[in-house]
């Protein structure tokens, strides 16, 4: 029998709204619109990778930015040595070409991100509480510092892709074929979280964030399953910096910077951590706070304060929370 | 001595300069009850942390089924078949008294990386879950998740999840803690079973649970374990008595 509860119809009514809109923009001829949905389901697929780690396993990330940076700047450097058919890098008669193909740039960007996650896992998350925040922030903002001093590739002025990279024999120009990409790629990785979180791993991951000792006890080593988690939010996260690039057909050092950290924490956060669609809800209300009423005032990050503050105190499991009720186990 | 299932040699372990565990000696074999008894901060919590893994020892060493698990960590020691109890029911609050189980017997089983198939639909871990609950008497409250049991029902909750690793020793770190008098002597006859399947040490305060259960009983005073025998050899040494028992 199939039932379904408060929860997942909510989740349904979101993805309709996300389909809906552009769709409504694309008819009323308005492709502004369809470029800001674009950039709500991207910050929301950096979001959804954020989750799994904070949200699932309690791991406060306060460095997500450099996993969305590196997937920024895998796209943006493979696309310039592409677009200047230059070598990527030739090395003992091994020479390697940049690409502009989504795909190649997709999962190079996942590769070099988990890569860099486990390095960054290995040794932050031996602490815990404060210092595992810090320890993040502090890998990212090295990380951050590197790209403003690496001059081949803008430093700090970044770097501009000039055209958007290829996937298959799709027109990715045309806004609503690349909203159409991203949105797939968000819905794939919302089955992948889902599906980790109901498994036998995800069972365990969120018995790391209620009580380690316990874990340990019943013979799973903590340590592992949360390194595990946290490359694969990385990874999640990498993708939609590589998507948000190709979005601005452009990458600079703001990408790794902890404002984003920040930023991709408060879609997590807005939304209902560990809640699903959280970061989906997360992110399309700043998107909407950050036009809406950054056409009004420059101090829009204000209300976004205020709203961020209310849902902290008031509503602990974030809007999602708010509307579909307590989070539930199986 | 080496039928012995956990053997504990010269184990030292310092806090500035005060000794909590000094010189200790302790076995453990096959079948027994070996109950350990002590006064408070007479070192036991320090001893079944350093035996469970949570502290290392300054030095000596620990053997568990002729392994030196000395340098192991807690989880290393639980899939070797150290099964322990916490004193403070340790729990998985969110989940429900089932879903801790269940999760227990995976660890046994080593498939917590599996990640395609929903945990929930996993019938044998349901099903051995299922066992360890029925044999605490906690069948009926599966669904109740651990945060809404009561102090007792944590307690035995706690005894369902040692149970559920199939463990080759138990380690029980006072599982009377806070029992009413119904509910110890339900637990002191289902440990009298228990032995059975592996031997138990066990650390309590209930004396009438330590003397009608424990095969030996071994006093432990300033981290040193100062006597060790039968119950009858407990009650009749004069060394105990003035140590711990106090004039009775």
């Amino acid at each position: 029998m199939l039932s379904i509860n408060r929860e997942q119809k909510l989740n349904l009514l979101i993805i309709v709204v996300i389909l809906a809109l552009p769709s409504a923009a694309l008819w009323l001829q308005e492709p502004f619109y369809i470029t800001l949905m674009t950039k709500v389901v991207i910050l929301a697929l950096a979001g959804v990778g954020l989750n799994l780690a904070l949200g699932l396993g309690g791991l406060v990330s306060f460095g997500h930015a450099a996993f969305f940076g590196i997937g920024g700047y895998v796209a943006g450097i493979l696309a310039s040595h592409a677009f200047n058919d230059e070598w990527l890098f030739s090395f003992f008669g091994l020479q390697v070409s940049g690409s502009s193909s989504m795909l190649l740039i997709w999962l190079l960007a996942i590769i070099v991100a988990a890569i860099i996650a486990a390095v960054i896992g290995y040794f932050s998350l031996r602490t815990q509480g404060v210092y595992f925040i810090m320890i993040t922030l502090a890998f990212a903002q090295m990380i951050y510092y590197f790209a403003i001093a690496w001059p081949a590739y803008g430093g700090e002025d970044g770097l501009s892709i000039y055209v958007r990279n290829q996937l298959l024999s799709l027109n990715t120009a045309d806004p609503m074929i690349f909203f159409a990409i991203c949105f797939i790629l968000l819905m794939a990785a919302l089955a992948l979280v889902s599906m980790l979180r109901n498994s036998h791993f995800g069972a365990a991951l969120q018995a790391a964030r209620q009580n380690e000792q316990r874990l340990a006890a019943i013979g799973i080593r903590p340590f592992g399953i949360k390194l595990t988690a946290f490359v694969i939010s990385a990874a999640i996260t990498a993708l939609a910096g590589a998507l948000f690039a190709d979005l601005n057909r452009f990458v600079s050092p703001d990408m790794l910077s902890w404002h984003t950290s920040g930023e991709i924490m408060i879609f997590v956060i807005l939304g209902g951590v560990g809640r699903l669609m959280g970061p989906i809800v997360g992110a399309a209300l700043y998107v909407l706070f950050e036009y809406y009423l950054g056409g009004i005032t420059e101090h829009w990050g204000l209300f976004l304060g205020i709203l961020l503050l209310t849902v902290v105190l008031f509503a602990r499991g974030g809007i999602v929370g708010l509307i579909a009720g307590e989070l539930k186990h199986e | 001595m080496s039928d012995c299932i956990l053997q504990i040699k010269n184990l030292c372990k310092k806090f500035g300069e005060l000794k909590a565990t000094d010189g200790l000696n302790l076995d453990l074999r096959p079948g027994e009850i070996h109950a350990v008894i002590g006064p408070n901060g007479a070192g036991k919590s320090t001893l079944i942390k350093q035996i469970c893994g949570e502290l290392a020892p300054d030095s000596g060493s620990i053997e568990f089924l002729s392994h030196d698990i000395t340098a192991l960590d807690v989880a290393a020691r639980a899939k070797l078949g150290l099964g322990r109890t916490f004193q403070i029911s340790s729990l998985l609050l969110e989940y429900s008294a089932l879903r801790n189980v269940m999760l227990a017997v995976q660890g046994f089983r080593g498939a917590s990386y599996q990640m395609f198939t929903p945990m929930a639909w996993d019938s044998s871990l349901r099903e051995v879950a299922m066992q360890a609950l029925t044999e605490v008497g906690l069948q009926q409250r599966g669904d109740v998740s651990a945060a809404q049991l009561s102090h007792g029902e944590r307690r035995q909750l706690e005894i369902a999840l040692v149970l559920a690793l199939q463990p080759k020793a138990f380690i029980l770190d006072e599982p009377m803690a806070g029992m009413g008098a119904e509910g110890s002597k339900k637990l002191t006859e289902f440990l009298d079973q228990l032995r059975h399947r592996a031997p138990i040490l066990l650390v309590e305060h209930d004396m009438d649970a330590v003397f009608s259960l424990a095969d030996r009983i071994s006093v432990l005073v300033y981290g040193k374990i100062i006597f060790t025998g039968s119950v009858a050899d407990v009650r009749n040494n004069a060394q105990v008595r003035a140590a711990y028992l106090g004039e009775e």
